[in-house]
């Protein structure tokens, strides 16, 4: 079985909501991903998805391309992501990393042997942003061959047929998009999300998460109220923008990201009491 | 023989290039858009204002000229001149923007938004936009608003507002990136406008369809007035669209020559181009498989040409299906080619080209050479070179 699938299953077990932050790999500084993932874990992270940078991020906001920028120019390239998972793992077995990003660079790179060497990194799952099912044949049977999932998307523009189609492909768990946007845009609209997420529920046992859009305690407890999971990306990748050493990172993820981790447990209990 | 008209299948695909490699959050108004396209294509009344608008709008057709002197000057085939310089805009890209508005229109979209490397495609959208009274947004990048000051001014006349982008490198591939978030943040009343031939399906063969009038005409025009068929059709190549509009209608005519002319830029070895075909890889850049310019850690570079409209790090599908099936050849002229091409032809003929369709007339020029008197080649005028004038002088060291 899979990290995320037993992850998923204990936390169920515990009634507990699993919070996955968002970084990207590289950003600020390279030598600086792996104590911020440890200290994503320590405060509360269940799941880290990591993202691997791309010149021409299309589906993200400012904030996660100018991340991206940054990383690039400071070096980051493919493989150093994967060596950043490996570094992780050395101290860490357990908690599942989930990479995300754009198509190009694993071209360029091979697929096999991307996914082969992630695998043996110990990557968790791939969350490819512009590689929907209709294009992910190769990439989908790589990832069962190696033992990893393969996250899709779900926008609330997707129709109930494409959902079921989207639902059958994907492994580990489907990430629902808050908002029409991109990622770490404005508002939320809570009813015709939980429209969504019931849609999906009622297709599929797969865990669902929620994203793009979630940005402090009050919109991660909200959007917890309707899901299995809370992705939480610009909001977190902004905070760690002006760090300058692991110092600064840790006291920054701690600061942010465990009043989350409380939150969207014990509040969003409460909330589904009333 | 291959049937070229079978292309793109129904998910876009010209063998293993093109397709809808996009994001989920896309995914609605891309199958919107294809099926809303796939209906208006088959509809009498939607070509036919499609084609009233191109004659009375734009000013089709566009004639085909012989250019006596050039081809004296230059000694070999009879050289002709498709005049898309002389479309209302200046350059082919109106035939696109003027289908796709009437589109919008159908779907009952309001806004409209484009992106715009040289600021042509921008122009011409802020044009058609105007007419429909429809809000209009252009998305470019400031390293383009900066080289084409005249443009920007243009579109702003005409009422659009010019968004300007300082992502990654501050030009055309930044400008489509920033106006695909803003299609996703806005489907319920925005069009999105695209320029070339390139993008998730169905743009590749939608831009293509609109422009093919560019062949059809050419076609029955040089059989009017030579007989037959010409021996071989020259276009430049950025994106693509002036060379599919050009090229599509002799697809299935083998003896027809095709020829593709890239940006060289600063010379193939200086690494400072735009020739994604002859030295960029296969890859997936804005929504489709193609050949694009990539680092080794497969990160989208900066590309270099002297004309901005050539700037691009990919190209449209179609085109790198057609180098695969070696139906169309992929060449190159440099920067300094397209400017003694661009001086000699308003020089000798009194027509300025756009520096991007001097880089056809530079390969043209070579061509003709090879071949004998009796041979005839058109090679496509897309632009006018106006807006290019500024460019040309400050080379020159003289201040217009």
């Amino acid at each position: 079985m899979n990290k995320l699938d037993t992850t998923f299953k204990q936390l169920a077990k515990e009634q507990k909501k699993a919070l996955i932050p968002f970084i990207t790999a590289g950003h600020p500084h390279p030598l600086m991903t792996v104590p911020a993932m440890h200290a994503l874990v320590k405060n509360g992270a269940d799941i880290i998805e990591l993202g691997m940078p791309f010149s021409d991020p299309m589906a993200d906001g400012v904030v996660i391309q100018q991340s991206s920028e940054k990383a690039i120019a400071a070096g980051m390239t493919l493989s150093s992501v994967l060596d950043i998972v490996s570094e992780f793992r050395e101290s860490n077995e357990n908690t599942p990393v989930v990479l995300m990003g754009y198509l190009n660079p694993i071209e360029k790179y091979g697929y096999h042997q991307f996914v082969e060497t992630a695998a043996k990194a110990g990557v968790n799952g791939l969350l490819i942003v512009d590689s929907p099912p209709e294009e992910s044949d190769l990439l989908s049977n790589l990832l069962k061959i190696n033992n990893m999932n393969q996250i899709f998307l779900i926008a609330p523009t997707t129709d109930k047929k494409r959902q079921m189609f989207i639902l059958s492909k994907a492994s580990g768990f489907i990430y629902c998009v808050a908002l029409k946007g991109v990622t770490g845009a404005k508002s939320l609209e809570y009813d015709d999300l939980s429209k969504q997420i019931s849609s999906v529920k009622s297709i599929s046992d797969i865990p669902v998460a929620i994203g793009f859009g979630v940005k402090d305690v009050d919109s991660a407890v909200a959007v917890a109220q309707y899901s299995d999971a809370v992705v939480i990306g610009s909001a977190l990748v902004q905070r760690l923008d002006d760090c300058h050493d692991q110092q600064d990172i840790e006291k920054a993820i701690e600061k942010f990201i465990k009043p989350i981790s409380e939150a969207i447990n014990c509040r969003s209990d409460k909330l589904q009491k009333q | 023989m291959i049937d070229y008209y079978q292309y793109p299948d129904l998910n876009g695909h010209f063998e293993q290039f093109g397709g809808i490699f996009a994001s989920e959050t896309l995914m609605h108004c891309l199958k919107e858009l294809s099926e809303s396209y796939q209906k208006v294509k088959d509809s009498k009344a939607f070509q036919k204002e499609f084609h009233n608008d191109l004659a009375h709008y734009v000013g089709r057709p566009s004639p085909l000229y012989h250019a006596k002197r050039l081809t004296q000057t230059v000694g070999g085939a009879q050289i002709w001149l498709k005049r898309e310089d002389l479309n209302h805009t200046g350059a082919h890209k109106i035939n696109n923007t003027v289908g796709q508005i009437l589109l919008a229109k159908a779907m009952g979209k309001t806004r409209i938004i484009a992106e715009t490397g040289a600021g042509q495609h921008g122009v011409a959208t802020a044009t058609v936009a105007a007419r429909m009274g429809l809000k209009c947004i252009v998305y470019m990048g400031e390293v383009d608003i900066q080289r084409q000051a005249i443009n920007v001014y243009r579109m702003k006349l005409l009422g659009a507002e010019v968004i300007s982008v300082n992502s990654g490198s501050k030009t055309l591939k930044d400008a489509l990136n920033e106006a695909m978030r803003d299609w996703v943040s806005n489907v319920d009343d925005t069009f999105y406008i695209i320029g070339t031939v390139a993008g998730p399906a169905p743009y590749p063969e939608m831009v293509r369809d609109f422009n093919s009038i560019i062949g059809k005409e050419a076609k029955e025009q040089f059989d009017k007035q030579v007989g037959g068929l010409p021996d071989a059709l020259v276009a430049c190549v950025g994106g693509g669209s002036n060379a599919m509009g050009l090229f599509h209608e002799f697809l299935n005519d083998e003896t027809v020559h095709l020829f593709g002319v890239e940006a060289a830029g600063h010379g193939m070895r200086s690494g400072q181009h735009a020739a994604s075909i002859n030295d960029g890889e296969i890859g997936v850049l804005h929504g489709n498989r193609t050949h694009v310019m990539s680092d080794d850690d497969g990160q989208i570079i900066e590309t270099h040409s002297i004309s901005a409209g050539l700037d691009y790090p990919g190209v449209g599908p179609e085109h790198a299906f057609l180098n695969l099936k070696k139906r169309a050849k992929y060449v190159l002229a440099n920067d300094e080619e397209a400017l003694n091409a661009f001086h000699l032809l308003t020089e000798v003929e009194g027509i300025l080209p756009a520096l991007e369709s001097a880089h056809a007339v530079a390969y043209g020029m070579k061509l003709a050479q090879k071949l004998e008197k009796d041979k005839h080649i058109i090679i496509n005028l897309s632009g006018r070179g106006d807006k290019d004038v500024h460019t040309i002088a400050a080379l020159e060291g003289i201040e217009v």
